[in-house]
């Protein structure tokens, strides 16, 4: 995905170009273009910081507040994970976006059998409250916010978040934790599901109500149009999804009594930057606009700072190529780039290495170097949105916003987005696109540099991220040692309560809470779950 | 009489989710006239296995992306060896190091497919080497 149609005679002149989401883009822009959208400062634009957002969400921009960077870190034990943590946080990183590993993702222990091979390779291990005491020590959680990677149990890890911040001496309300919490996108695109889609979204809903109550700078979702986009939606797609799903979110909330104004303002996105620059930036811009105006229409919120569309925007990771690994260091320097242009709030970086292994110290610092260069030397905080007023780039915004609407609407048509995961729609319609983009790939019709294009010299070894076998024996044996030593009375009476919790209508996070203090594993959480809800089934799309 | 489809099990072992791979080849062999079976996520080897003989196919292909590649295929031609059914063809795709496939061809899997494969070449290999 990600790269423009291009039809050309046959002395290689573009004769047209038609960008992902179906747009056609002319050659030449002229103020009669924007005559032609009815396109109105006031109602389209409106100042930096200003309804209905296109510009920015603040009105100064970059220059009041340079944006967070947040590489996705995270793997091994929890003590290898603390220390590249430090370093990351020493090199300038002023946010954390913690990876766990794939048992943890999916709710299992460490030693279950269906763990085996898998501990602490993705990401970190966590198997209890112990290993966040290891993961945060040192860390100022009252300063630096925490991204957690992590949907199916995001309940549980918010609960642990809590329980090691309240360990370590700092009152809830002062932590930042960003759970991902986003399964419907996991039915969709990334697969780390555990349960079916009712109780996931209740269990979202439960961690909404909990945060509007108890974690007033937590942001208990993040809606990711990312991996959706990462499995082979277009653009416009990308955000029509995410604002569905956060729909779907939304009235789950709604529907215990409360209005959206008092939680909306707490979601944010991940979405999306790889292929066409101009269709990414409208993309965002368009995004901003849609998003502050649907809560405004649908949800009736007038609260200003809850219409704004936050969160990260980051470089995808199906942009890298394995060919050519270097390649993708200046992929990633453009998508940074786009990121700036977009005015996006926090970004990551895939690394040069994301199609062989999880990155190397050396890939993540790079990264990390490219949005500072952007920041610090190419003068990306000079001015906000700079590219605001392009003949060209506000028609493309203005087209991008019906696309989107157009993809909403086949949502809506269905039923919402509950409905259309449910039935396999949407995973059918983006498995197809991401087949024809490939066939397109090979057949040479779309074009990806070292990869069906100049694919002579440049090849390199990339550096390998190691994993070592002895982090799972040190992993299990903590565990073993922890089943011995906790309170096992405490931890039967704990989940008791958290499986009567689920059970019934009342918020389990209170329960998860105590779970987490009383060292019960999160497998054993988990697994109260999939009792009381059982497991999801994807639905056949072929 | 006419000749049978190739009949191919596209799995996705262990707990990784990232199935836009799977898909995608699942939708190419079956256009270059294959019979293909998708097991879904979150499979283990045995229910693979069982699939593999249940479904009576003639490739077994894995799209691994975690980095387990080896454990896991390990484990499969154990079990492929126990069960008896070294006939079906072994297949592997995902993020595969280089160095890796080696190890891999030695445990005895027949064909790597790391990403960035060619539909086509995926499809020659099954077609020229399936065991029939």
């Amino acid at each position: 995905m990600g790269v423009a149609t291009y039809i050309k005679d046959e002395k290689d002149a573009i004769k047209e170009v038609i960008l992902q989401s179906g747009i056609k883009v002319k050659a030449v822009y002229t103020p009669e273009d924007l005559e032609r959208i009815g396109f109105d400062y006031e109602k389209d634009l409106g100042d930096p910081g200003e309804f209905p957002f296109t510009r920015a969400l603040y009105p100064l921009g970059y220059r009041s507040r340079n944006w967070t960077t947040r590489q996705y870190t995270g793997f091994g034990t929890p003590e290898e994970t603390n220390e590249r943590f430090k370093l990351m946080i020493s090199h300038g990183q002023t946010g954390l976006n913690v990876a766990f590993d794939l048992p943890t993702q999916m709710g299992y222990d460490s030693d279950d059998p269906m763990a085996e091979g898998e501990v602490g390779r993705v990401g970190m291990a966590v198997d209890s409250l112990k290993d966040f005491e290891i993961a945060f020590k040192d860390i100022e959680l009252d300063k630096i916010g925490t991204g957690l990677t992590i949907n199916a149990v995001a309940s549980v890890m918010l609960a642990m978040y809590q329980s090691v911040a309240e360990k370590f001496g700092y009152k809830k309300e002062v932590i930042s934790a960003t759970p991902q919490n986003d399964i419907l996108k996991e039915m969709v695109g990334r697969g780390a599901w555990i349960y079916p889609v009712e109780p996931s979204v209740r269990l979202i809903g439960d961690t909404i109500e909990y945060s509007m109550k108890e974690l007033p700078r937590c942001n208990p979702v993040s809606v990711c149009g990312y991996h959706i986009r990462e499995s082979g939606c277009t653009p416009a797609q990308e955000i029509a999804y995410a604002f569905e799903i956060a729909f779907a979110y939304i009235d789950n909330v709604v529907a215990r009594g409360y209005k959206a104004e008092e939680f909306v303002g707490r979601f944010s996105f991940n979405l999306n930057i790889y292929g066409n620059l101009w269709e990414n930036v409208a993309k965002f811009r368009a995004a901003r606009k849609l998003w502050a105006k649907l809560l405004r229409e649908r949800y009736g919120v007038q609260n200003k700072r809850a219409l704004f569309l936050r969160g990260i925007f980051g470089g995808g990771g199906s942009g890298m190529t394995k060919q050519q690994p270097e390649n993708n260091i200046i992929r990633g320097a453009y998508y940074a780039l786009t990121a700036a242009l977009s005015g996006a709030q926090t970004t990551a970086l895939c690394s040069f290495d994301e199609a062989y292994t999880i990155p190397t110290k050396r890939a993540a610092l790079l990264s990390l170097r490219t949005f500072q260069i952007l920041m610090d030397e190419i003068g990306l905080r000079d001015t906000v949105d700079p590219l605001a007023g392009s003949y060209f780039i506000e028609t493309l915004t203005k087209e991008m916003e019906e696309k989107i609407l157009e993809e909403m609407e086949k949502v809506e048509k269905i039923g919402g987005m509950i409905e259309a995961v449910s039935s396999g729609y949407v995973q059918r319609e983006v498995a197809r696109q991401a087949y024809e983009y490939e066939k397109r790939l090979q057949e040479g019709k779309v074009i990806k540099v070292g990869v069906n294009k100049y694919t002579e010299g440049v090849d390199m070894e990339v550096e390998l991220h190691e994993y070592n076998e002895e982090w799972a024996r040190q992993q299990i044996e903590r565990l073993k040692e922890l089943r011995k030593t906790r309170d096992n009375k405490a931890v039967k009476e704990s989940l008791k309560a958290l499986e009567k919790a689920a059970r019934g209508t009342e918020n389990v996070m209170p329960y998860l809470v105590e779970c987490c203090k009383c060292y019960a594993t999160v497998g054993e959480m988990a697994n109260v779950f999939r009792e009381v809800f059982g497991e999801h089934v994807e639905p056949n799309i072929f | 009489m006419a000749e049978r489809k190739v009949r191919v099990l596209l799995a996705k072992p262990g707990l990784d989710g990232h199935d836009r791979g799977a898909k995608v080849v699942a939708h190419a062999l079956r256009e270059a006239g294959m019979e293909v079976i998708y097991t879904g996520l979150h499979q283990t080897v045995p229910s693979i296995v069982n699939q593999a003989i249940q479904e009576d196919v003639d490739v077994i292909g894995l799209s691994i992306m975690s980095g387990a590649h080896i454990p896991i295929c390990r484990k499969l031609m154990e079990l492929v060896k126990e069960k008896g059914i070294e006939d079906k063809l072994i297949v592997v795709g995902g993020v595969i190091p280089s160095r890796d496939i080696p190890i891999l061809k030695e445990m005895g899997v027949d064909g790597v497919f790391p990403g960035g494969s060619y539909f086509k070449d995926i499809v020659e290999f099954i077609q020229e080497n399936v065991k029939k």
